[in-house]
């Protein structure tokens, strides 16, 4: 993902239900566009503000978040933390001059690949048109 | 550091898309790797032989394996560095199929690509994995079994059969559940109090079982191999060991009120015996309709009971004892018809439940009949089931059957009798359901394809109007009845959603209690040790409620029966240094597993790596990166996010 013109979008993927329904997808043989990396974290829960501004310093274009849906969360109610959490980050994107539509919290369970191929797809359209990031972010 | 890499043609299925030598060849590039090697099938014994072969002569530590994903072989890979003596969690799978040459099967060039940055990142991450040991728990042989319907009995038996302790705790003060209120079972027609009374009859015989009727869970802390159980024994009375159900404090009792056991349609004394193959075989005193408990004012029950069973003394008692795995057997109730404007008549005099009718043949059989039943009876489907509009999607599994059933006594008792079923889809789906069906329409009972639209009782007469469209033919039906039954659906009890809070299990549509997995762990739970059966997860018949309940004993013997059991190593943890002892982790964590302590004067977390399920909630909140979970370090995911956008890293 060296290359500055394509979009590089990042996938972070509850074991559960997300990267369940991204290997979902896959074994439909539903075709994406490529441009998106998964890393798997147990649960949506584990991932922090600080993970995601990691990414976009080291050049991410756009962040998905992906976990089960409400109420379907492995871990009791781990994906209403995560919804808190993005609806803060959202506002703190804007004050940091970030598009807050760089980053997309979506509900997919294991079985929803169908969901999987959607949502990727829509987002990396969208993150086409943002192209890359115009600031630098520099870490706090 | 010696990193091995594979990487997996699956026989074409990665092979025919991605470019194999060019990532070999990108891998060979990588900081760290001593090894990469290509095959055509990485799962295969002949693939593995090699693996192990080459972690033991090229002495790798880390273990790349590019291939399916790792939910699919995880498991596979992480036995076999396992077998080569290394830790299962320094394997790192690439899931380069399902989630690069199946969904970019027409874009090799850009699969290629991507499959080295995959490949890059496991590099990354097994880089800094750390060689984390199975940890293993003791554990008991104690079992706590709520609810003693036929699932809990049926639970409790296997268990006090095999040598386990079984603390069957039932809130009625008699077991045996609503199968107790049936007439006969589908589609053997077998007596179900005949069938039931010999298994109710063994749970107080049987001396690994501890049974606790009249009592109710009031709370569940710990974990798997130390659940910590209150429970409250409701006074009852009357000494269970003393009471010869002779029925002379009933004679004299002078309080009449509605028999839950039959519907409401029958009345009891304020002391009675439940139900009559009650277990225990005592008495029991209703304490909100006694004229004497408080204060002490009739005591008629008490001057002619001569074994001197009852004692107005008694008080609740709080029940406090250790188990190590729990079983649910909650069980349902009946949906209720009025719910429903269509039915908003039901138990009116002609318009009853299907448990109504049970009890009405029952008693019928028994030699004391509470009613006539009439000449043309109407059964309706569905009601409560299968109906968005009252919030049950479901289809509540036994009706089709039962209805089935109930047509049969009606009509064996009187052949002349007309019955009609009405249905949505008749579902006779079990084994011998769809040969009773067919027999039942052979004895003349008319199934007809309809939703009932329109329900009428007549006031003088107290006949019953229905009106409906027969789907089949188109016509229109309104015709007349002595007696409409509703095929009432079954929901959650309300015990189930109860204890459902208290063990903090996930509900499925509709309330019930939900399965780790549909498939392949379909008795389990997500809280460890504690599993389900019957209908408390959902409606289904006896045979499948038994084989459940034989299946979740199974399930806990297989946990405590090695005395140990292995717990996941990758759990949280904390950096003392770090932490500042805020306790926000202990705030987020589901589980409770984490407590402040004081160490050395100063306030730390602390992770109880039994408790702890690894979601990572805590390390993500904590705001001195103090906390961290093991497999999912930050510097790992920040190495893996390094790879991923390209920026090389060493």
């Amino acid at each position: 993902m060296k290359d500055n013109n394509e979009p590089k979008v990042i996938a972070f993927c509850c074991n559960w239900c997300s990267y369940a329904g991204a290997d979902a997808a896959g074994t439909s043989r539903l075709q994406m566009k490529p441009h998106f990396r998964i890393i798997r974290s147990m649960c949506s829960s584990r991932i922090d503000l600080e993970l995601i501004l990691e990414a976009f310093d080291r050049g991410a274009w756009g962040i998905l978040v992906a976990g089960c849906h409400p109420g379907d969360c492995h871990y009791v109610d781990g994906n209403y933390k995560t919804l808190r959490r993005i609806i803060l980050l959202k506002s703190l994107l804007s004050s940091l001059g970030i598009e807050p539509e760089r980053v997309r919290l979506e509900w997919i369970s294991a079985n929803e690949g169908g969901k999987f191929q959607k949502v990727v797809n829509e987002f990396i359209n969208e993150i086409e048109k943002l192209g890359p990031l115009k600031k630098e972010v520099s870490k706090q | 550091m010696k990193i091995g890499v594979y990487v997996c043609h699956c026989g074409g299925n990665i092979s025919e898309v991605v470019d194999i030598k060019r990532v070999m060849k990108f891998a060979e590039q990588q900081g760290d790797v001593v090894l990469v090697k290509e095959h055509a099938h990485m799962c295969s014994d002949v693939a593995r032989k090699m693996l192990v072969d080459d972690i033991k002569e090229h002495n790798l530590d880390k273990v790349v394996i590019a291939a399916c994903s790792p939910q699919f072989h995880g498991r596979t890979f992480m036995g076999t560095v396992e077998k080569a003596g290394l830790s299962p969690y320094v394997m790192e799978m690439a899931n380069i199929r399902e989630q690069c040459s199946w969904p970019h099967y027409y874009e090799p060039e850009y699969a290629t690509k991507k499959a080295k940055d995959i490949v890059r990142m496991a590099i990354a991450k097994a880089r800094l994995d750390e060689p984390l040991e199975k940890k293993t728990s003791p554990i008991g042989k104690r079992v706590l079994v709520i609810g003693a319907g036929i699932a809990g009995i049926q639970a409790a038996l296997d268990l006090g059969d095999a040598g386990f302790k079984v603390y069957l705790v039932e809130k009625e003060p008699s077991i045996g559940g609503k199968m107790v209120k049936l007439s006969r079972t589908f589609p053997t027609e077998d007596c179900a109090a005949c069938i039931l009374s010999p298994k109710m009859a063994d749970v107080p015989a049987n001396p690994n079982i501890e049974l606790l009727t009249n009592t109710e869970i009031e709370s569940i802390s710990g974990f798997l191999g130390n659940y910590d159980v209150v429970a409250v024994k409701k006074p009852r009375y009357v000494d269970t060991s003393k009471c010869t159900a002779c029925d002379k404090c009933a004679e004299v009792c002078p309080v009449v009120v509605p028999n839950e056991h039959d519907e409401g349609l029958s009345s009891r004394k304020a002391i009675y015996l439940p139900n009559p193959i009650a277990v225990p075989h005592s008495y029991v005193l209703d304490d909100k309709t006694c004229l004497g408990l408080f204060p002490l004012a009739c005591s008629k029950c008490y001057d002619v009971c001569d074994p001197g069973a009852i004692n107005y003394d008694q008080k609740p008692e709080r029940l406090n004892f250790t188990v190590d795995t729990i079983i649910v057997a909650t069980g349902y109730e009946i949906f209720d018809p009025r719910k429903k404007k269509v039915y908003e008549f039901a138990r009116s005099k002609n318009i009853i439940t299907a448990l109504d009718l049970e009890r009405l043949i029952s008693l019928e059989a028994e030699g004391t009949s509470l009613r006539p039943i009439g000449k043309r009876i109407a059964f309706i489907q569905c009601v409560g089931s299968r109906d968005e509009l009252v919030g049950n999607e479901y289809c509540s599994r036994i009706c089709c059957m039962y209805a089935t059933k109930l047509s049969q006594l009606l009509k064996r008792a009187d052949p002349k009798r007309d019955v009609y079923v009405f249905y949505i889809d008749l579902r006779a789906y079990g084994k011998g359901f769809e040969e009773y069906y067919k027999r039942a329409q052979r004895t003349g009972v008319k199934f007809i394809r309809g939703r009932v639209a329109e329900l009428h009782e007549d006031k003088r007469t107290n006949k019953v109007t229905l009106k409906v469209e027969d789907t089949l033919t188109r016509d229109i039906i309104e015709s007349e009845f002595d007696l409409v039954v509703l095929s009432v659906g079954l929901r959650p009890s309300p015990g189930t959603l109860k204890i459902a809070d208290t063990l903090r299990l996930i509900k499925s549509p509709g309330g019930w209690l939900q399965e780790a997995h549909p498939k392949f762990r379909p008795v389990d739970t997500l809280a460890d040790g504690v599993f389900i059966c019957g209908c408390a997860q959902g409606p289904k018949d006896i045979p499948d409620t038994v084989a459940q309940a034989s299946a979740a004993a199974a399930r806990a013997i297989r946990l405590m029966n090695k005395g140990e059991f292995e717990v996941d190593p990758i759990t949280a943890f904390v950096d003392e240094e770090l932490c500042s002892g805020c306790g926000i982790c202990a705030g987020v964590c589901p589980y409770d597993a984490i407590t402040i302590e004081l160490k050395q004067g100063k306030r730390v977390s602390r992770v109880n790596e039994v408790v702890c399920q690894g979601c990572g909630a805590c390390v993500a909140a904590c705001p001195s990166g103090a906390q961290q979970q093991r497999w999912f370090m930050t510097p790992q995911l920040h190495a893996m996010l390094s790879a991923a956008l390209g920026e090389e890293v060493s």
